[in-house]
């Protein structure tokens, strides 16, 4: 299993990377951990006549906090998120997620940004970015745009990027203090992607739901938020049958599509336990 | 073909060159120009870890990187590990606890194994479970493979080591 042939380019910074996507345009792609990518030119499903590597580019990568934001460079890796101190102070959910994400040596490789970028319903970030309220920052020719994740993903592999801008980073406020958070999964074994995924960010003001966000994976075209959900749950003691309910809006909101993982009904069925799941499991680290 | 890129770093410590094309993925280059067939080819689709290299010190899957990204990094491979005749301690606790039987997965699991006891030298047995998921091996069970690791981790770790397995006490290494 080899790729189609291609031109290989390394550029050492972003105005550059950018330069080459301006001259090769719908020819080339950037190429950051490869774990999608290069997969699926082995497959011949992506060929490429020009791949712009950006692990060159060494400011893309690394975790730093602005005040109260969070800022993650782009080719960080699920490693380097599995191991930040400073993330598992601050945003506890990323690290939960990122160790549910493949196996080690896939996560010594895989990017925050490539796994967003990629647009795969699968991919366990996007999810967890429409629930945590991130900012995608893209930049191209003409400068650069912030994106708020609830109008980046458009369809299965299909995103706002243009096809000459590169992301450079992630931005997430720090969820308020007293805030709980958890994303449930529920795989086959290491390694497979979600059957159905939850996430969740859940704040609790006197015994009642004051902020919930929820986001669900690879039960949609794109990652989606469970919004009717959300919207049972606030103002309400998360009792078991507000979070049975809530479950079942989630799953009721769903539109998966039936492969090896299970049919319809199964995987709308598992999101509505993986939502309950990460309820309680949020519910439980909420402080305050 | 699309243009051949020279392509420099160190294999097992010692700097190599190679000419490749663009595409060319690392455990091709190894197995093929290299001689250094001990990563295999398990499934060549990033799944079972049997062509795990450590690059620059993270474990990776030599399938899943092109030789073009390796420019002036460290490669090292089960090549690397047994040094003047004598077995590593992973190689060795891989024999004495029987953590292996075809071997077809063994390389790639020892240097995964490796990578994991440099960041977590004294690791439960969860531990290893969590940190080896991306190395499937079709024969072992697992289970000598834990202890293989656990009796290597404490060799390294400067204490007494035994055998548990009833048979291997006999034979010397
Ligand atoms: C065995 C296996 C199991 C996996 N399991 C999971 C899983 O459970 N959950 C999960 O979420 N993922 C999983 N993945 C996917 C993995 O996490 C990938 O690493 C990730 O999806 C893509 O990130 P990458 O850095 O490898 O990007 P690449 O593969 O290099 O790129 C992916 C796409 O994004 C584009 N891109 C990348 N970075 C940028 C950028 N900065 N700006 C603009 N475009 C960019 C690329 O052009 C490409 O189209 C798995 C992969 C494998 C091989
Ligand atoms: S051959 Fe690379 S992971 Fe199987
Ligand atoms: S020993 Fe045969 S695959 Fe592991």
């Amino acid at each position: 299993m080899i790729p189609r042939p291609f031109a290989y380019h390394a550029p050492e910074t972003i105005p550059a990377a950018i330069a080459l996507l301006s001259d090769y345009g719908d020819l080339a792609k950037i190429l950051a951990g490869g774990h999608s990518l290069l997969p699926m030119m082995k497959l011949r499903f992506a060929a490429p006549e020009h791949l712009i590597d950006l692990g060159r580019i060494k400011e893309l990568r690394g975790i730093d906090m602005a005040g109260d934001e969070i800022r993650i460079g782009a080719m960080t890796t699920e490693r380097d998120i599995v191991a930040s101190s400073l993330l598992a102070e601050h945003l506890p959910l990323l690290v939960e997620t990122a160790r549910q994400i493949a196996d080690p040596q896939v996560r010594s490789k895989g990017t925050i940004g490539g796994d967003v970028a990629h647009g795969d319903p699968g991919n366990d970030h996007p999810a967890v970015m429409l629930a945590l309220g991130a900012h995608l920052v893209l930049v191209g020719p003409g400068g650069e745009r912030i994106v708020p994740a609830s109008e980046f993903f458009l369809g299965t592999y299909a995103t706002a990027i243009e096809p000459d801008e590169v992301m450079t980073q992630i931005r997430i406020m720090r969820p308020p203090a007293g805030s709980g958070s958890c994303y449930a999964k529920l795989k086959r074994k290491t390694g497979d992607y979600a059957t159905a995924a939850a996430a969740v960010v859940l704040r609790m003001e006197n015994g009642r739901c004051a902020a919930v966000s929820i986001g669900l994976t690879n039960v949609a075209p794109t990652a989606i938020r469970a919004e009717a959900a959300e919207a049972a749950l606030l103002g309400r003691a998360l009792d078991d049958a507000a979070i049975a309910e809530a479950g079942r809006l989630a799953s009721e909101g769903c539109e998966p599509a039936a492969d090896l993982r299970g049919d319809e009904e199964y995987k709308r069925a598992m999101a509505g336990q993986m939502v309950q799941r990460a309820l309680r499991t949020a519910l439980s680290r909420c402080t305050g | 073909m699309a243009k051949k890129t020279a392509v420099s770093f160190r294999l097992n410590q010692t700097p190599v060159d190679v000419l490749v094309e663009p595409r060319e993925l690392l455990i091709h280059t190894l197995r093929e120009k290299l001689a250094t067939t001990g990563p295999h080819i398990g499934c060549e689709t990033s799944h079972c870890g049997a062509c795990t290299v450590d690059l620059d010190g993270i474990s990776v899957k030599a399938c899943t990187v092109l030789t073009v990204q390796c420019e002036d990094l460290d490669v090292l491979t089960i090549e690397g590990f047994a040094k003047g005749g004598q077995l590593h301690a992973l190689q060795e606790g891989f024999m004495q606890e029987h953590g292996l039987q075809c071997g077809f997965c063994t390389p790639g699991m020892i240097t995964r194994a490796y990578r994991l006891l440099q960041e977590i030298p004294d690791p439960t047995e969860e531990d290893i479970r969590y940190w080896m998921s991306g190395n499937l091996c079709r024969c072992t069970g697992y289970q000598n493979i834990v202890k293989a690791i656990q009796y290597a981790a404490a060799k390294l770790r400067g204490e007494a080591v035994a055998t548990s397995h009833p048979l291997m006490e006999e034979v010397t290494v």
